[in-house]
């Protein structure tokens, strides 16, 4: 099936080619019919779509429409929303019924979407294939027998079955760029700051980002446009200005300086992915941008770095979930210990034990030197790489996984292999820098990602990067068979 | 650093986890592993690095201490496991023979 970008969808809504609602129930039953295999939703919200769906409709014919009335979209399940089941991948909130709205989720639903439902994602975000979920694997729509990638799994297997036009994700460690690598989408982390997390169940605090999937870097534009911005109601949100993220797409590439790290071009990388980002920068040699050499010497500490701080935080947001007044509780409880130590038992699975003993470890008394006072020392020097490299760049470039797609199954004994999966998008959240991931070619009809890392609160920047690219190719253009 | 099962167990406990046998044995390798992993930081040498809390060297904002919040108790309590007149209900935790006593 052909797909319609975000900018389509609205102008055959407002010039009345399809009501809101005849397009919701066009995506409700590509759901129905494709969904039993990908696995990328855990809630259909049919009901709340049609109702939003009929909503918009009722706007458009008045004239009141705003930003995106009547487009459908998807939540990361990791998005609490009123009056429906938010489970962030985990049997401990499978009962869960949020009593209020995360920002992004109140934005996206000011903004006039219509919500299509919630999206599979490894359980609390602790994940790079979308495996660790309650709620079973999600499928990557290239290849049925391999991982979309993860944390927001769901979310970049359903843009790319299109599924739905857009959704929402959120990325620690790399859980947008490297699904959407992965599933051959766009997808962009903004800032740490630029993007509310309130209502954003917490994974680890000074690295959780949310962000956005879609099939375009100008779709992606109109959906940040709706989620930047400061939140009183989270207290590292920033206070700046949001500029129009479409309005600078089509300025001009000439003399952009590009970044290569020659770390990102390791051993550990795919050749056939080496040759697919370089000719990515060779299409932007032609757009008359410059390439420079530079070193980012601290990028081995980075996953290292990040096995600490985010377990470390993890195990310290992860200890809300105690049985007692939301989520899982453990039958006929001894003891407040036994309701404790049996409820977590039995709702977590083993990921995340496995991240909350790290971060357990790492945080007791006698070891939070060695490990997590290294780690954020480690943390200033990763940071500091990046500060001195943007002197030099606009724009540091690279793949953004050092492989395709994987099995399912292939990694999922052997957490360290897992782990660096993430290898060239880690550093980025613990820098706090913005990045992308778009589709830049294909390995054995794998996509494969390009990744965009730029400075501070320059997400306009990285759009219009991402879009002139678009412009002169047609990888993200590509569907997958038989979708 | 090579876990051993004991402190494992401990570790477990401090994090309200029930561990059985298998596991126990599973996480001790596996929990190892990563340690070892993560001490390939101790490579670089960190003595005259300031540690960083924020990317961007901010401050945490703080608000004026005053009321914002309406009160959402029934609706925050109907979603708890067991609640009774608006309290969260949890096993006994006081010895009442003590007490009596």
């Amino acid at each position: 099936m052909d797909y319609k970008t975000i900018a389509q969808l609205k102008n055959d809504l407002h010039t009345k080619k399809i009501s809101s609602v005849e397009l919701t129930q066009s995506f409700l039953k590509r759901i129905k019919q494709y969904d039993k295999e990908l696995n990328s939703f855990i809630t259909v919200t049919e009901e709340v779509a049609l109702k939003n769906a009929a909503e918009a409709d009722v706007r458009i014919a008045k004239g009141t429409a705003v930003a995106l009335t009547g487009i459908p979209m998807a939540q990361k399940d990791i998005f609490c929303t009123t009056g429906i089941k938010t489970s962030c991948g985990s049997k401990i909130l499978d009962n869960f019924i949020s009593p209020y709205d995360a920002t992004s989720y109140k934005q996206f639903k000011d903004a006039g979407t219509v919500l299509l439902g919630k999206t599979n994602m490894d359980e609390f975000a602790m994940g790079s294939s979308n495996e660790t979920s309650y709620y079973g694997p999600v499928k990557n729509p290239w290849d049925l027998e391999r991982v979309p990638g993860g944390s927001s799994g769901g979310s970049a297997a359903a843009v790319a079955a299109y599924l739905t036009p857009a959704a929402t994700g959120t990325d620690t460690g790399g859980s947008i760029r490297q699904p959407a690598a992965l599933s051959g989408i766009t997808g962009i982390k903004p800032t740490y700051g630029r993007v509310s997390r309130y209502g954003m169940i917490a994974f680890a605090s000074s690295l959780d980002q949310g962000g956005v999937f879609a099939r375009s870097a100008e779709d992606t534009a109109l959906l940040l446009n709706v989620m930047a911005g400061f939140d009183e109601k989270d207290s590292t949100s920033i206070n700046k200005p949001v500029p129009d993220y479409t309005k600078t797409l089509n300025d001009s590439l000439e003399g952009l300086r590009i970044g290569l790290p020659k770390e990102y071009f390791d051993a550990g990388l795919d050749p056939e992915i080496e040759k697919a980002i370089q000719a990515a920068i060779k299409e932007y040699e032609k757009m008359g941008a410059k390439i420079i050499n530079i070193d980012l010497p601290n990028t081995g500490l980075s996953i290292p770095a990040y096995y600490v701080i985010a377990p470390a935080e993890c195990s310290s947001n992860l200890a809300r979930f105690d049985g007692v007044r939301y989520g899982y509780r453990c039958k006929d409880p001894v003891d407040l210990e036994d309701l404790y130590k049996r409820s977590r038992t039995e709702g977590f699975g083993s990921e995340v034990k496995r991240r909350i003993m790290i971060g357990t470890y790492a945080l007791s008394a006698g070891y939070y030197d060695a490990y997590y006072l290294k780690a954020q020392k480690a943390r200033c020097l990763i940071r500091d790489d990046f500060v001195e490299a943007f002197k030099k760049v606009d724009v540091i470039m690279g793949p953004t996984a050092p492989s395709p797609a994987f099995k399912i199954g292939e990694k999922s004994n052997d957490p360290i292999s897992m782990y660096l999966s993430d290898i060239y998008t880690i550093a980025v959240n613990l820098a706090g820098l913005p990045g992308m991931s778009i589709p830049a070619g294909f390995v054995n009809n794998l996509p494969v990602g390009l990744q965009l890392i730029g400075n501070y609160f320059e997400e306009a920047k990285l759009l219009t990067i991402a879009h002139q690219y678009q412009k002169n190719t047609n990888w993200h253009t590509m569907m997958p068979k038989g979708f | 650093m090579s876990l051993t099962t004991d402190a494992v167990k401990k570790i477990a406990h401090l994090a309200r986890l029930n561990l059985n046998e298998k596991e126990l044995v599973t996480f001790t390798s596996q929990l190892s592993n990563i340690l070892d992993f993560v001490e390939q930081m101790n490579k670089t040498d960190t003595k005259n690095v300031a540690p960083l809390a924020h990317p961007l060297d901010i401050n945490q904002r703080l608000r004026d201490d005053v009321v914002t919040e309406p009160d959402q108790r029934a609706a925050f309590q109907a979603i708890a496991p067991q609640v009774e007149a608006g309290l969260y209900l949890v096993p006994k935790v006081i010895e009442t023979d003590e007490v009596e006593a």
